[in-house]
């Protein structure tokens, strides 16, 4: 899968995980630019890539991760 | 995962607009509890659960009508992260026509809330409190080998629930609800785990035995759980990666499983459950046609794969009635064939002493079900309904949203399961009462009178999607025609049999005209399903000499559209008239007004019943339907062939 695949599919998670249709999914968001990306949502967030791309994060990675961009990188070594 | 569970299969997977529909409600300013449950009453996951109980959360904040809804405050207290599960519970909590109001005090607060007059919990006065511990919540440790220490730790562990329970009934007096706890994976010795005193095994299994004892008979509920886990495997439900993330007491993935086992046991405790099972007959309860089959052709015997499967479904029934749930029968067929088996066949468990109310007829059965409930004084939102047919399922869910209808996977062997899986009849008592409520229907398999059809029929077919396909016969098709011509006897109005060679004649035979027809909707293809001969009767008449039907299709206007597809093509080739026959059998009385009913006048009646119709061409306009046509016939050819 390549990355604008990936951004893609991410953009539809997003939407409906924070219910919310004008989050532009870029590498540099993270959980500062959106209103309500809490520690709980960030979960559900990873829970649904991991259901969509039927993959599965380790707990370290899952601690590491920065931004969007992280990520993808991670996705894309996985899916 | 088993997806009958994790999936929840027996509701209907989530209309693909859900996000759309569940914003156009928001916005919208009646009444919302009805299309808040028809949105709840499909299969969401975590993400449409939790938009769904926003949405829910937001009506009830803005003091929005929620009409039919039932409202019910619930407190959960839990020594685990539930943030995530609280959206889901409200959402499924709407499935079963209830506004689910949830207490959520602080992260691990259980003794403190329950036992202080006015925490946060005792103070919102609840209608009910979910302790929604795990094994993690129990001073569990291990003693092994140890029989009396275990029995100790068993004791404080029982202690401690019982104290809570205590706690609650002195401070707010809510119901309690109790879970089993879900034993963990890990073995410590192996098979030995289960024998030996003091091991974690050991002590969950007692801790859950002594559970259940003090919660029988003392007006509390139990959650089964442990069931649960054991039903979708323990592996399966407890993740250890997401309990040290984030303190999941099981897995995200069965979120939406365990929310509508909450929501069935609250419905249950506000008395929702539902208290009849409508069964549909052919390919429900039994393998077959019995119109078609008759009553050695159809599955229902021991030894017979499919036959044990549909015994399975039957032995259900039976149980389910034991324990209280009333049974009535509908089923698209004539009353006498459809008594048949239960009254003829040895294998049958299912007798007819045992079905309240046996409406079988060829009305539509929404109508039927209707005349169900009131003749069982019942609402139809007591009813569950269940058949193997996704049109007829479809349809029921359309015109009577309160019956209860689950989805059935092709394999019958497995009914049964999603049937039980579905949780419709959950209780949390058994009273003497539950045992004479089947039998208070004393006055056996009685029919009951049809009130005025449920509106509606018309734009449901257009909703179905149909594509009607005209095909002469041809090589391709003569297998399935061949079966059809020589197993069809229901909506058959000759029944006249032929041989594969007579079939493959009447494919070039210019003094003949035929018809294979298909029909597909939205639930797939339904393949070939009518089939008509018709033959030159000296000059300018056709007579039709074979029309059958399947009887999958009845209700759906098809025999409307043919006879067009007949006319259209009768037309090009000249012919004035045309010639109906309907020949008497013991099976075909379904097809006895057939012509009457297309616009055909009688013109002879013999002593054996066989009656004569004819249809003058000129003037002809029979009825249509909401489908769209395709036909391969092409009018200049049959000119010249005929």
């Amino acid at each position: 899968m390549d990355e604008p695949q990936i951004y893609a599919q991410l953009a539809k998670l997003f939407e409906d995980v924070f219910d919310d249709d004008s989050i532009s999914v870029t590498p540099e968001l993270s959980a500062k630019d959106v209103d309500g990306w809490d520690s709980l949502t960030h979960i559900r967030l990873l829970l649904s890539i991991e259901k969509a791309f039927k993959i599965k994060f380790t707990t370290s990675e899952i601690g590491s991760l920065k931004n969007v961009g992280d990520l993808v990188a991670l996705i894309k070594e996985r899916a | 995962m088993n997806p009958l569970y994790s999936e929840l299969q027996w509701l209907p997977r989530a209309p693909l607009e859900f996000s759309s529909r569940l914003k156009a409600l928001t916005n919208s300013t009646g009444p919302l509890g009805r299309e808040l449950q028809a949105l709840a009453l499909s299969a969401l996951d975590l993400n449409q659960l939790t938009k769904l109980a926003k949405a829910i959360d937001k009506a009830r904040a803005e003091g929005k009508s929620l009409d039919s809804l039932t409202p019910f405050k619930l407190a959960v207290l839990s020594n685990s992260t539930i943030d995530m599960i609280l959206p889901a519970l409200v959402a499924s909590a709407a499935r079963y026509g209830i506004v689910l109001e949830v207490i959520q005090p602080s992260y691990d607060q259980v003794a403190q809330e329950a036992l202080t007059p006015d925490s946060k919990v005792n103070s919102s006065k609840p209608d009910a409190v979910l302790f929604a511990l795990d094994h993690r919540a129990l001073p569990l440790k291990l003693s092994l080998g140890d029989a009396e220490t275990a029995f100790a730790t068993v004791q404080v562990a029982i202690g401690y629930l019982q104290a809570l329970r205590d706690g609650i009934k002195a401070n707010s007096n809510a119901v309690c609800i109790f879970q089993s706890f879900a034993p963990p994976v890990e073995t410590l010795f192996g098979s030995f785990d289960r024998v030996l005193p003091g091991t974690t095994k050991d002590l969950i299994n007692k801790i859950n035995h002594e559970l259940t004892d003090f919660i029988l008979g003392s007006g509390d509920v139990l959650l089964d759980v442990a069931g649960l886990a054991e039903i979708v495997g323990t592996c399966d439900w407890h993740d250890p990666q997401l309990w040290n993330m984030a303190k999941f007491a099981f897995s995200d993935q069965l979120i939406p499983l365990y929310a509508d086992h909450v929501a069935r046991t609250i419905a249950a405790i506000r008395g929702k459950s539902r208290k009849a099972l409508i069964l549909d007959l052919d390919n429900t309860i039994w393998g077959g046609v019995i119109g078609d089959d008759g009553l050695d052709g159809i599955q229902i015997a021991q030894g017979d794969a499919r036959g044990e499967a549909h015994l399975a479904m039957q032995r259900l029934a039976l149980d389910l009635r034991a324990r209280g749930i009333v049974l009535a029968v509908c089923s698209k067929n004539s009353d006498e064939v459809a008594r048949k088996p239960f009254e003829q066949h040895p294998e049958m468990l299912l007798k007819l002493d045992h079905i309240a109310v046996f409406q079988a007829n060829w009305s539509d059965k929404a109508t039927n079900i209707q005349a169900i409930a009131e003749e069982l004084s019942l609402g139809l939102d007591a009813m569950v309904f269940l058949d193997d047919n996704p049109a007829e399922r479809g349809l029921v869910r359309k015109l009577l949203p309160q019956v209860a209808v689950p989805e059935l996977p092709e394999e019958p062997s497995y009914y049964a399961r999603t049937l039980a899986a579905a949780g419709y009849f959950e209780s949390v008592a058994f009273a003497s009462e539950d045992l004479k409520r089947a039998g208070f229907y004393q006055e056996n398999a009685k029919r009951a009178v049809l009130q005025k059809q449920v509106g509606g029929v018309d734009a449901y077919l257009a909703s179905l999607d149909m594509t009607i396909t005209f095909q002469p016969f041809d090589a391709i098709g003569r297998a399935r025609i061949m079966q059809l011509i020589n197993k069809s006897n229901q909506y058959n109005l000759t029944t006249r049999r032929y041989t594969d060679p007579e079939v493959a004649a009447a494919e070039d035979d210019p003094a003949v005209f035929t018809l294979q027809v298909r029909l597909a909707d939205i639930f797939g293809d339904n393949g070939m399903i009518s089939v008509v001969i018709c033959r030159l009767n000296g000059a300018g008449a056709w007579e039709i000499d074979t029309w059958l039907m399947s009887c999958r299709v009845l209700g759906r206007k098809v025999e409307h559209m043919v006879l067009r597809e007949i006319l259209e093509h009768a037309r090009a080739a000249g012919i004035k008239k045309l010639v109906g026959i309907y020949r008497p059998t013991d099976r075909n009385k379904l097809v006895i007004d057939h012509y009457a009913k297309l616009g055909f006048s009688k013109i002879e009646e013999e002593t054996s019943g066989l009656t004569r119709w004819e249809l003058l061409l000129e003037g002809a306009a029979p009825e249509s339907a909401p489908m769209k046509v395709i036909s391969s016939l092409i009018a200049s050819d049959l000119e010249r062939s005929i």
